[in-house]
This record gives C-alpha cells, sequence and structure tokens, in this order.
C-alpha cells in the first residue's frame, strides 16, 4: 500500500524507549493478548505456548480461576463457572426471554444482570473484568512492566450498553484503555496493513457469539468503514446449539440437568469442531439421565443450521445497501472468527459473493493483532508507514418523541466522532420539567428499541406551551460512545440532568466494585494506584516534552515559564509516595497546557491544508 | 484547533458554490481529518484529546453535510440569509404533492402484489425527477434566484425522502 507521511503534532523523533501497548480480543469464546515487538504484531501465548485464553471465569473454593483452568471445572461446578459471559454484557434478564441454555443463578430485577456465585454477586462486567486481568497480568508479566496503554475490541455491531460495559470492565481491571475498536475493523487493519491492499472489502466476522459483517474501503492509507451491520446474538454457540439440540432429540431423554447440559454441549462443540476436516463426527456422552452415541454427518450438521447461516445474510444484504454497492463491487471478502472455519459458511460467502473468500490470516488471531497495531500507533511508538482509520456507529441513535416514536438524532453508520444536536419544545402550559428517553435501533417505535438512558431535564422556566426551545446534543466519541446533553435555550438558565443508565452501571457502583476488588486483591491497592498515577504523570510528561520541542515558537515566555513549572512540578512529586499531590500536579499540567494543544492543532491544520506533506509517497 | 466559525466551504476550502468538486472534497477531508483525528492525539493530554473530539467531529459533520445535496442546498441557502423551513409559507406545489401521493400508493400496491420489478421502476423514477430537480436547484442557486431555489430544495428533499422510503419497501420484498 502506498501511504503518506505527514508532518504532524507531536512525531518528533522519540527519544525514549517504546511504550508497553496491547491490543485485546475479548471474545465470547476465547481471548487474546497482542503486542507490537520490533515492528512485528504477536500474539502474547502463556507459559505452555497457548496463545488463546478461554473467556471461562470460575469462582473457586480458592478464588478466581480463569481460562483453561476454569474451563475444566465447568461440568463440574457449572453455576460458579460462567462461560460466554459477553453475551451478558449490556444486557438485561428481560433479553435473555426463556433462553434455557444458561445453568446460571440469575438474581431477579431490573437493569444489569446479577449472577449469584460461591463469591457473591456478580455483574458481567466484574466476571469480563477478571478475563482481561489474567490478560493484562500474562502481558505485564511478558512486557516486563506495567501496560500503558491497551486497544480492547468490541463487536462492530454491539450497541452503546453493550460498548459502555465492556469500558467498565476494563475500568474494573485496571487497564488503561486508548480505544474501543470494532473488531472487523481491527481485522481489517491487519489484513490491509499485511497484505498492502488497496479497494473495497467486506469482513465477515462470526464469532462465538456475536456476528458483524463490514464494507470498508481501503486506500491511500485511509481505512473507512463505509456501513456495519450483523447480530450481536449470534454466533458459534448458536451451532453447538442445534448440534445439542438434535443429539437430544436423537437420544430422546428428558430435560438435562446443568451440569449434563454442559456435557453434552461441550460434546456437541467437539463434534461441529470435528466436522470442519471430516465428513461426519460421533457425539458420545454418558449423563445421569442415560446415555448418548450418536453419529452426526456433514450433511445433517449443514441442514440443522442452515436457518443460522441463512441470518447471516440478511445484515450482508443490509450492510451493501447501506454502502450502495453490490456484492460484484467488493475486491476481496475477509473471514475473522473461529466460526468461519465451518464449510457451510465458507459455501455461503462465496456464493454471495462470487469469489472464495480470504482465509490467508488466522481467524482466531487476527482481531488481536489489528488492535495491537493500533493501540501501539496510538501510544505513540510510530514506525514507518502511517495511516488513519475512518469508523462509523453501527445503530441509530435517537429520543423518544410524543407516541412512543424514535426521532433519530444519529443515523446508523455516521462516520465517528459526530455531534448532532436537535431542538425540542414543551407539551403543556408553564411545564417546568422534561424527561427524556435515549433509546439506540432502527425501528420506529421505541419499544422495539433499545433503551439506553433516561434523563430529566428540570429548571425550565414556565412558558406556554411549544415556547421553550430545548437543545438536546448527542456527541459520540471514536470508541463509538454516546454521551447526552440538554439545554434550554431561551432562558440561559443552568438546567440539571440527571442519568440513569438502563442496563449499566453508575460511577459509584463502578467505584464500590473497584474498592471492593482492592479489598480482594492480594497486592496493596494504594500502590496499585501509585503506579497508575506515575505511568500518567509519565504519559503527560511525554506528551508535553514532545510537544515543546516539536513547536518551542507557539509559546511566549510566559505561558513557557507555567508548562515549564508544572512539568518540574510532576517530575518532582513522580517518585514520591503522595498519589493525590502527584494527580493534582498532573491536572494542572494539563490545565497549563491546554491553550499550547489548541495552537499546535491550528498549525497542524494549517499546514494539512496548506498540503504541506512532508513526504509525499502518494 | 480549526476555526468553528467557518462554514462548511470555507473549512475544506471549496469555493461557495452548489456544484461542489468532490475529488478536492475529499481530499481536503482526509487531510483534515489525518491532523484532527482523536487518534492523532490519544497520547496527548486531556485538553487536546478534548480538542481533537471536537475538531472531529465537526469536520465529520460539515462533510457529510456538503456530500448530502439536500443539506448542501440548505446550508447555501442559510448562507444567504434564507430559512428552508419557515415559520410561513411551507406549501409545496399541489400537482407536485398530487404526483408523489400517486406514486406512493403505486408503491403499496405493487407491494401488496409483491410485484418487485414495479418497485423498482418507481424508486428510479422519483430518483430521475430527484436528479432533475438538483439541477434546477444548482441553476438557482448559481442564478441567486433564492426563491426558486428555496422551493426547489423543499422538493428536492420530499422526492429524496420518497425514494428511501420506496426503496426501503423494495428491500423488505427482496429479503422476504
Amino acid at each position: 500500500m502506498t501511504l503518506f507521511q505527514i508532518s504532524e503534532p507531536g512525531a518528533s523523533p522519540l527519544p525514549h524507549a517504546p511504550k508497553r501497548a496491547i491490543g485485546i480480543d475479548l471474545g465470547t469464546t476465547n481471548s487474546l493478548v497482542a503486542t507490537v515487538r520490533k515492528g512485528l504484531a504477536v500474539v502474547l501465548p502463556d507459559t505452555e505456548g497457548r496463545p488463546l485464553v478461554p473467556s471461562v471465569v470460575r469462582y473457586g473454593e480458592d478464588g478466581v480461576v480463569v481460562g483453561y483452568d476454569a474451563q475444566a471445572c465447568a461440568i463440574r461446578d457449572p453455576s460458579n463457572t460462567i462461560v460466554s459471559v459477553k453475551r451478558l454484557m449490556g444486557r438485561g434478564l428481560n433479553d435473555l426471554g426463556d433462553d434455557r441454555r444458561y445453568p446460571y443463578r440469575f438474581v431477579e430485577g431490573e437493569g444489569v444482570i446479577r449472577l449469584a456465585t460461591r463469591d457473591g454477586v456478580k455483574t458481567p462486567m466484574e466476571i469480563s473484568a477478571e478475563i482481561l486481568k489474567a490478560l493484562r497480568l500474562r502481558a505485564e508479566t511478558a512486557l516486563g512492566g506495567a501496560i500503558d496503554g491497551a486497544v480492547v475490541t468490541v463487536p462492530a455491531y454491539f450497541d452503546d450498553a453493550q460498548r459502555q460495559a465492556t469500558k467498565d470492565a476494563a475500568k474494573l481491571a485496571n487497564l488503561p484503555v486508548l480505544r474501543l475498536l470494532n473488531e472487523p475493523t481491527a481485522a481489517a487493519i491487519a489484513y490491509g496493513l499485511d497484505n498492502a491492499s488497496e479497494g473495497t472489502y467486506a469482513v465477515f466476522d462470526l464469532g462465538g457469539g456475536t456476528f458483524d459483517i463490514s464494507i470498508l474501503r481501503l486506500s491511500r492509507g485511509v481505512f473507512e468503514v463505509l456501513a456495519t451491520n450483523g447480530d450481536s446474538a449470534l454466533g458459534g454457540d448458536d451451532f453447538d446449539h442445534r448440534v445439542f439440540c438434535w443429539a437430544l432429540e436423537q437420544a430422546k431423554l428428558p430435560p438435562l440437568s446443568a451440569a449434563d447440559a454442559r456435557k453434552l454441549m461441550t460434546s456437541a462443540r467437539d463434534a461441529k469442531e470435528m466436522l470442519t476436516g471430516h465428513d461426519a463426527a460421533r457425539i458420545a456422552a454418558v449423563l445421569s439421565v442415560g446415555e448418548i452415541d450418536a453419529m452426526l454427518t456433514s450433511h445433517t450438521f449443514t441442514e440443522i443450521t442452515e436457518t443460522l447461516v441463512r441470518k447471516t445474510l440478511g445484515p450482508v444484504k443490509r450492510a451493501l445497501r447501506d454502502a450502495r454497492l453490490t456484492p460484484a463491487d467488493i475486491n476481496g471478502v475477509v473471514l475473522v472468527g473461529g466460526a468461519t472455519r465451518m464449510p457451510q459458511i465458507r459455501r455461503a460467502v462465496a456464493e454471495f459473493f462470487g469469489q472464495p473468500p480470504l482465509t490467508n490470516l488466522n481467524p482466531d488471531e487476527v482481531v488481536a493483532i489489528g488492535a495491537a497495531v493500533q493501540a501501539n500507533k496510538l501510544i505513540g511508538n510510530r514506525e514507518g508507514d502511517d495511516w488513519l482509520l475512518l469508523d462509523v456507529i453501527p445503530l441509530s441513535l435517537g429520543i423518544e418523541t410524543m407516541g412512543g416514536l424514535a426521532e433519530k438524532i444519529v443515523p446508523r453508520n455516521s462516520t465517528i466522532p459526530i455531534t448532532r444536536a436537535q431542538e425540542f419544545t414543551t407539551f403543556k402550559d408553564g411545564q417546568t420539567a422534561m424527561s427524556l428517553h435515549v433509546v439506540q435501533g432502527e425501528r420506529e417505535k421505541v419499544a422495539d428499541c433499545r433503551s439506553l438512558a433516561r434523563f430529566e431535564l428540570r429548571g425550565i422556566p414556565p412558558m406556554t406551551a411549544g415556547a421553550a426551545r430545548i437543545r438536546v446534543a448527542f456527541e459520540v466519541d471514536a470508541d463509538g460512545l454516546l454521551s447526552v446533553s440538554a439545554r434550554e435555550e431561551t432562558s440561559g438558565i443552568e438546567s440539571s440532568i440527571v442519568v440513569k443508565p438502563s442496563y449499566g452501571l453508575t460511577d459509584a457502583e463502578i467505584a464500590r466494585m473497584l474498592q471492593e476488588s482492592f479489598a480482594h486483591a492480594a497486592d496493596d491497592a494504594r500502590a496499585r494506584a501509585l503506579a497508575e498515577a506515575r505511568v500518567e504523570a509519565d504519559r503527560i510528561v511525554f506528551a508535553t516534552e514532545s510537544a515543546l520541542a516539536a513547536d518551542p515558537d507557539l509559546l511566549d515566555d510566559r505561558t513557557r515559564d507555567a508548562i515549564d513549572r508544572a512539568v518540574a512540578d510532576v517530575r518532582r512529586l513522580r517518585d514520591g509516595d503522595d498519589r493525590a499531590a502527584l494527580a493534582k500536579a498532573v491536572e494542572a499540567l494539563n490545565e497549563a497546557t491546554a491553550g499550547f494543544a489548541a495552537s499546535r492543532m491550528d498549525r497542524g491544520v494549517a499546514r494539512a491544508l496548506a498540503g504541506k506533506r512532508v513526504d509525499a509517497l502518494g | 484547533m480549526i476555526d468553528f466559525s467557518q462554514n462548511h466551504f470555507e473549512l475544506f476550502g471549496l469555493p461557495l458554490r452548489y456544484r461542489i468538486d468532490a475529488v478536492a472534497l475529499e481530499r481536503a477531508y482526509r487531510e483534515l481529518q489525518t491532523s484532527v483525528h482523536p487518534d492523532r492525539h490519544a497520547a496527548g493530554s486531556d485538553a487536546e484529546k478534548r480538542l481533537a473530539l471536537q475538531a472531529s467531529s465537526r469536520v465529520n459533520e460539515a462533510y457529510r453535510a456538503l456530500r448530502d445535496p439536500v443539506a448542501r442546498a440548505t446550508h447555501l441557502l442559510e448562507l444567504r440569509g434564507v430559512a428552508v423551513d419557515a415559520e410561513t409559507d411551507n406549501r409545496l406545489p399541489v400537482d407536485f404533492l398530487t404526483r408523489q401521493l400517486e406514486r406512493r400508493e403505486a408503491a403499496d400496491e405493487a407491494l401488496d402484489a409483491h410485484d418487485d420489478a414495479a418497485l423498482a421502476r418507481i424508486v428510479r423514477e422519483v430518483r430521475d425527477d430527484a436528479s432533475a430537480t438538483e439541477v434546477e436547484v444548482a441553476r438557482a442557486l448559481d442564478e441567486n434566484d433564492l426563491e426558486a431555489a428555496r422551493s426547489r430544495v423543499r422538493q428536492l428533499r420530499f422526492l429524496v425522502k420518497l425514494a428511501e422510503d420506496v426503496d426501503a419497501l423494495h428491500a423488505a420484498e427482496i429479503d422476504r
């Protein structure tokens, strides 16, 4: 790929050692962590050389266990061994319906799902945080110190609640998140940079529990997502479940206990994997209610999973429509996710696009690799080629209006970040408060969309109906996360907003969980907080010094003095024990450099528009 | 930081007219995003990250508006002091409305009859009308005939919406 190099703020040659940056693929079935070493992205294996961490968390008698050791207990201790927790992220109990697949003890209630375990009641965020912690520790061991920044991937079709839940899990795992990155986009980065590709690509990502399709244009160093679609509750797990149901039917057994169900599910998964390279697989399991011994042929397997395969094609068609393209416009189809190993998936994709899919990268690892490459770039360890990523929001964001209808404010497939505002007005004379309901989805009726949050805007001055002007602003950041603010415009009176996330954690809950996990953890909470404050201090001092070296002429003596003094303060406190004082000094440095940052962006923009590229290779 | 007081055209260094150079627009967009996108400032201070978020959002919004015929025309009219949705006189010509209403009914009938081809034909007709109207919008704006431009933009918006609606019906029919 021809890439252009751009003179850019902060791009001064790095005098320091590279920062420790990692990419994490937090999968439904398996998770991975990768990093860039000497310009090459590599997955970090465990001490036994295994790259994957099964996304399984067990609350055992002697503490929390993650990965293969937890997986080994799934059959023996199903209600304390949580698998596929990703499916529960950002969801409420009512979302699961009468799905009896889960052998857990759910705690009845509104909002976030809660599971009763041996170690107390846990939310999906806390359980995911255990997986992230295990990956962080693996990376810290491999890289020899605290992680400076991580990119965590999410399915492109994750809604705001699911993204927020993932970010909260990272917070609970004390992971400094640089960015949430969409999984198919991460795969495209790994693939595109590896193959020097140009053109329009479809990334078909069928994971353990989620399905994404993204259409991307790769040209002159820009990865531009044109459209994305998917199903955040469709994946390899569902194929296992079909096999499970088929086997039950063959054996004519009564409903199974949790332990039996886990056992049969494991056999079902083994059979599915066997069928990737074979024409038939035997499903044999000795259960407490009887024995199962059945032969599943690939023909039958294809037949019983046909509806699932077809379910992937709807989103593919919709994504192409949104991108205003036809299958013939696609230059290549990249397969991602372990479930794309199934022959019937490969056949369906090849038939739909009229070309064999590209499979030259390991579908299990490609997402983590792309995330590591992005993390390496975001943290500032840039080397050689440069590129830019433009991603989109997968589902429309809107607000409930009269009659239970959803008014879309940010349409799906808008390039992020994006800010959109819309004005609303009062319905009754003298109305002083307004309740706002933020929803996500494509349907007309609010009841068919996902509820994200409810706000209350108070202190509207009494006016006749329709006279007040309430400006509701939606801001979606580069992580795809939404924040909403509302203001009454005619009065200028400050109004208060109360946010109640529908399926998320409040800041207070996160603070409490963090405290609890500190209390639990063997390592000293204070030492960790101090270590983190030091990482942050180093980060900002480094950023400031690079900026000062690059654009010293933008500062007058007074501002320069103030910045130098603020830097000196941070340095002085850096190696002390007073975390609060260090945090304060960092904050002061942040404030001292605010104006400088603005002038530097001015200059960057001026350069960009003047076309003064240092070395235009394109 | 970018200058937030600039209009969409100024932001990308384009002349203030309806017909735009799509290649120049895309080039300017990419160059601006390359300097302001949050990914370029992820290792910076909080203030810098905040600025990058605002600047990048602004650039995305302006780019979207300039690529969208209705939004671009609306923006040009606003710059000339004309609100497309004024408090008074929001009518569309009766013969125009009648024609579109007939099309909408024809689309519903075609849907009931599962007539793919008819739906596709209606979408094509409406899109052709929209293209023709866009030419008139461009001419009116070039000639600074603001009242004509305003009226045509409103018709264009109606046609674009109608085409989208019928196209969605068509897509649902194909998916079925």
